[in-house]
């Protein structure tokens, strides 16, 4: 058994509009491996959301347009609806960033398990010494089994869906944006259960999606930068923050606050310019217009460079051996 | 949503397409209809008692009456009891819940509750018990009735809306530049509510021709003139499906179900084209 | 003690959500019978000289006038009077007489009447709700039959009421012969609880009902379809969906969260299918409130007219009730979080 928990290969999800295709992920590749968590960050827009989504529910507007996502020797893209359906909750599994609204309000917590285990063949009755442990690892009271998601609060109700979301110990945990949404003392909160749930075996590997790199600082061994649909960077947290190698990534790293340093003496450096239009997008490097190494190479799409097992998408990096 | 992506989605929606093309042959139906006619919706005009024929497009009646004319005059007053009737219900809800939903307080309160009533106390009874004592009835007068118990639930959507369009910023703005209420209402709010006022108005629209016919049916119709729901009432009144007249009894009916059923119909592909979620894709 | 201080909670929240709503019922009844008492004098044209009329071409005119009328409308007593008299008449039962049938009281000739068209009417929007509700849900979503189904629900409650009558006994009554068009038992029979009255009493009974199950079904399946579009989209059913759950139950959550706005709609709904039992028992002649009120009206039998009026207007109050206790039982956020909004 391979270590690759999922192995993405150029993996295009486009939305269709009236004016043509959005590429929001566009030729992607990347692979979780094992116990491990990956976290996915850019900018709002840059696709790391629908990339999330798409792995576990591919549905209009987003639209498949080639690529594999491996799981278990089964390309998830391609699978029929009814085997996906049997891949999803066991095998795959997500926190959605609409976690806190993604509750049945007419359904008790407890009904809402039950029916969901029961899609899996499984049976809560079996299952409440399990429900139990977890309820307390996320610190919620037995309680809210036999509460309505009204009388909850919002980070109660995302606590909920973590427990829901994996009751069934999934090799593979999306966690989409849940931090957004909290104050800095609850993101912190939130990241050290989702740690104990890995650490007790409870899911395989995490997908954390964020725009927080400070959130990812704490949780990820590794990090992949996407920018405007495509990946930029995949490097261990460490590298990332220490050396960077994708343009975007340096500049993004140094937009970042850092402690001790007040902002009347060193101005924060933003990044000037917009990310592009994904709307029928050519081809070329998409942070080319804002990239001050930008050169004539630029206008073809970049590959992955391999640079020490980490991975950069950007000409500087070729070597002299590269065919272009 | 650009002027162009508008025209594109309007065109391509069916529901709105079939049924604007039923609206408007009906409409011109009813403005020319009777110049196509040599004779009188009242007067005798031939033999009873005939199915139609090249004479007599729909038939005659018991009383030797020509029934095409009688459906479009018929028609011309049952889109004009639509018009008149649902344009005041829906004028009367909008002012009601523009006042209940920006005022607040205890207008508010007297408003929703008085709305309450409205809404609960069942129409038709209140239109019967108002119209039996009115000695002359014409169709203004009809209308005028519809209209002032047809606005309750247009009156609490609207003030549900205007709630939630009040917090925002850009009304905000107008009030610190010093706007008075009634330009706030008018040029801040109603514009962001317009395709929903639309709708509104062609759901009081259709309402308002059923409840005419309905009271044109149980003999509390225009004391003089002729309607669609009048002609059913007196196919009724002459056992005309006894008789097998059929043309007597269910063409006026097929004709108020195709308006209302348009009506419908485009309110739902209007809902389509202004609600990208409810779109086929 | 925290179990208990929320049941106590829960039961003041639930005092407050009833009262409200039986205050809203009280007001409309009193604003009913105020209108009930003022139209008929206060509307232009002097309504009471043409009822005065009326009465002077029966038979006995003069005692009737004299007896009744300074009892029924004292007209030369002060208003305030007037109308106070006017509401001890309403609690003695007293609705005034008929003309149209002198000289009954109104009273006898309303619960004559009534059982007939509560018989049509209650199953009627009991059968159409539900399965009305039910083929809603079940077309949302699924393209062709979607594009099918559509059109008919659209005809079947764009159309008046009784024009659907009209339709299905010319079909069944006329062309097919199936069924009856006229009356509500065989004119051969008396009223009794025999096999052979109660098998004519359906077999009249089947056409009106039928007529009324149809129109009303429309308008349900239609608000559910479009209720079940809009669930279908909200975010926990995509959430079910990412949880690997089967479009089965994905629908049934669905269904549960769409049917309570429906219930919501079956309280407004149920002035408009009153009237159209109403009218539709015209069509078939059936002998119901609205046979009597249309009789009431041809005959210019104010006090009939006036009676049936009340009559309707406490059977909406009482049927809104019933739905007010169904809702709460259907809905827990009311139960648990009430805060005001009814």
């Amino acid at each position: 058994m391979s270590d690759v928990v999922l192995k993405v290969k150029s993996l295009k999800v486009y939305y269709s509009t009236l004016h043509g295709n959005v590429k929001a992920v566009d030729d992607v590749d990347f692979e979780i491996v094992r116990k491990e968590v990956l976290g996915i960050a850019g900018e709002s827009g840059c696709g790391k959301s629908t990339l999330g989504n798409a792995l576990i529910l591919l549905k209009p507007p987003m639209r498949y347009h080639g690529g594999e996502a491996i799981m278990d020797e089964k390309n998830l893209m391609t699978l029929p609806k009814k085997e996906m359906r049997k891949v999803r909750y066991r095998k795959i599994s997500i926190i959605p960033q609409y976690a806190m609204d993604a509750l049945n309000p007419t359904k008790k917590i407890r009904e809402i398990m039950q029916d969901l285990l029961k899609e899996h063949g499984e049976n809560l009755e079996k299952k409440l010494d399990i429900v139990d442990e977890r309820l307390q690892i996320v610190n919620l009271p037995k309680a809210v089994l036999n509460m309505y998601p009204v009388e909850l609060s919002g980070g109660m109700k995302q606590r909920v869906v973590m427990v829901i979301s994996t009751l069934l110990n999934p090799d593979l945990l999306i966690a989409d944006e849940i931090t957004s949404a909290l104050d800095v003392s609850s993101q912190k909160a939130v990241v050290q259960m989702l740690h104990r749930m890995k650490e007790e075996r409870i899911v395989g590997s995490i997908a954390f999606v964020t725009h927080d790199l400070a959130v990812l600082y704490q949780i990820a061994q590794r990090i992949m930068i996407m920018y405007a649909g495509k990946v930029a960077e995949i490097s261990p947290t460490e590298k990332i923050v220490n050396q960077p190698l994708h343009p975007y990534t340096k500049m993004l790293m140094a937009s970042l606050p850092k402690m001790g340093v007040r902002y009347n003496e060193i101005k924060l450096k933003g990044i000037s310019g917009y990310p592009p239009n994904l709307l029928n997008i050519g081809p070329g490097c998409r942070f080319m217009g804002r990239c001050p190494f930008a050169f004539e190479l630029c206008t073809k799409d970049p590959p992955l460079f391999d640079i020490d097992g980490r991975k950069v998408a950007c000409w500087i990096y070729r070597s002299e051996g590269d065919e272009i | 949503m650009t002027r162009k992506e508008f025209i594109y989605f309007i065109l391509r929606n069916k529901k709105f397409v079939f049924s604007f093309c039923v609206l408007t042959f009906l409409a011109v139906l009813a403005t020319f209809g009777p110049m196509l006619t040599p004779y009188d919706p009242l007067e005798f005009a031939s033999f009873p008692y005939q199915p139609p024929n090249r004479d007599h497009w729909l038939g005659t009646n018991t009383f030797g009456q020509d029934l095409f004319t009688q459906l479009v005059y018929g028609l011309r007053s049952s889109l004009l009891v639509g018009l008149l009737g649902g344009g005041l219900a829906t004028f009367i809800g909008l002012s009601i819940g523009f006042a209940a939903g920006y005022k607040g307080g205890w207008l508010d309160e007297f408003l929703m509750m008085l709305s309450n009533i409205l809404m609960v106390l069942p129409t038709l009874a209140l239109l019967i018990i108002i119209a039996a004592y009115l000695p002359y009835r014409g169709v203004a007068i009809q209308s005028v009735i519809i209209g002032f118990t047809a606005w309750p639930w247009t009156a609490r959507a609207v003030r549900a809306q205007t709630m939630t369009l009040k917090t925002r910023e850009f009304v905000d703005l107008a009030r610190i530049t010093g706007c008075n209420n009634l330009k706030i209402i008018w040029q801040e709010i109603m514009p962001n509510m317009m395709s929903y006022v639309f709708m509104v108005f062609i759901l009081q629209f259709g309402g308002a021709i059923l409840a005419a016919t309905g009271l044109d049916f149980i003999g509390l119709g225009p004391t003089r003139g002729i309607s669609l729901g009048i002609m059913m009432q007196q196919a009724t009144l002459w056992s005309a499906i006894q008789l097998g007249m059929w043309w007597w009894a269910i063409t006026p009916g097929a004709v108020i179900t195709l308006i209302v059923a348009s009506l419908y119909i485009m309110n739902t592909g209007l809902d389509e084209i202004f609600n990208p979620r409810l779109r086929e894709l | 003690m925290v179990g208990g201080v929320k049941i106590i909670k829960g039961v003041k929240i639930l005092q407050k959500y009833l009262t409200r709503k039986i205050v809203v019922y009280l007001l409309t009844f009193f604003f009913a019978v105020t209108i009930d008492w003022a139209i008929p004098r206060f509307m232009p044209g002097n309504p009471i000289n043409v009822l005065v009329s009326r009465f002077a071409a029966l038979p006995e005119s003069i005692k009737v006038m004299q007896s009744y009328f300074t009892q029924a409308f004292g007209l030369d007593r002060p208003l305030l009077e007037q109308y106070t008299s006017f509401w001890k008449a309403l609690f003695r039962g007293d609705l005034g007489i008929s003309i149209y049938l002198y000289p009954q009281p109104v009273l006898k000739v309303i619960l004559e009447a009534l059982p007939y068209t509560i018989a049509v009417l209650l199953p009627a929007i009991f059968v159409s709700f539900m399965v009305g509700n039910r083929l809603g849900a079940f077309v949302a979503r699924k393209k062709r039959l979607d594009n099918t189904a559509l059109p008919i629900f659209y005809t079947l409650t764009a159309s008046p009421y009784f024009w659907f009558g009209i339709l299905l006994a010319w079909f069944f009554g006329v062309v097919l012969k199936w069924f009856p068009i006229a009356g509500a038992y065989s004119y051969l029979l008396r009223r009794s609880f025999s096999w052979t009255f109660i098998k004519s009493f359906l077999y009249h009974w089947i056409l009106p009902f039928s007529s009324l199950v149809l129109v009303m079904l429309g308008g349900w399946a239609i608000g559910m379809r479009n209720m079940i579009i809009y669930e279908l989209e909200a975010n926990y059913s995509r959430y079910l969906e990412s949880c690997g759950a089967s479009q089965k139950l994905i629908r049934k959550y669905s269904y549960r969260n769409a049917i309570l706005p429906q219930v919501t709609g079956l309280a407004i709904q149920l002035g408009t299918a009153v009237a159209g039992t109403l009218t539709t028992e015209i069509v078939f002649s059936y002998p119901g409130i609205g046979y009597i009120l249309m009789q009431g009206i041809l005959n210019q039998d104010y006090f009939l007219i006036q009676g049936c009026f009340l009559f309707i207007v406490i059977g909406v109050l009482l049927a809104n009730f019933i739905v007010d206790l169904f809702y709460l039982i259907l809905d827990p956020r009311i139960r648990k979080t009430y805060t005001g909004e009814v």
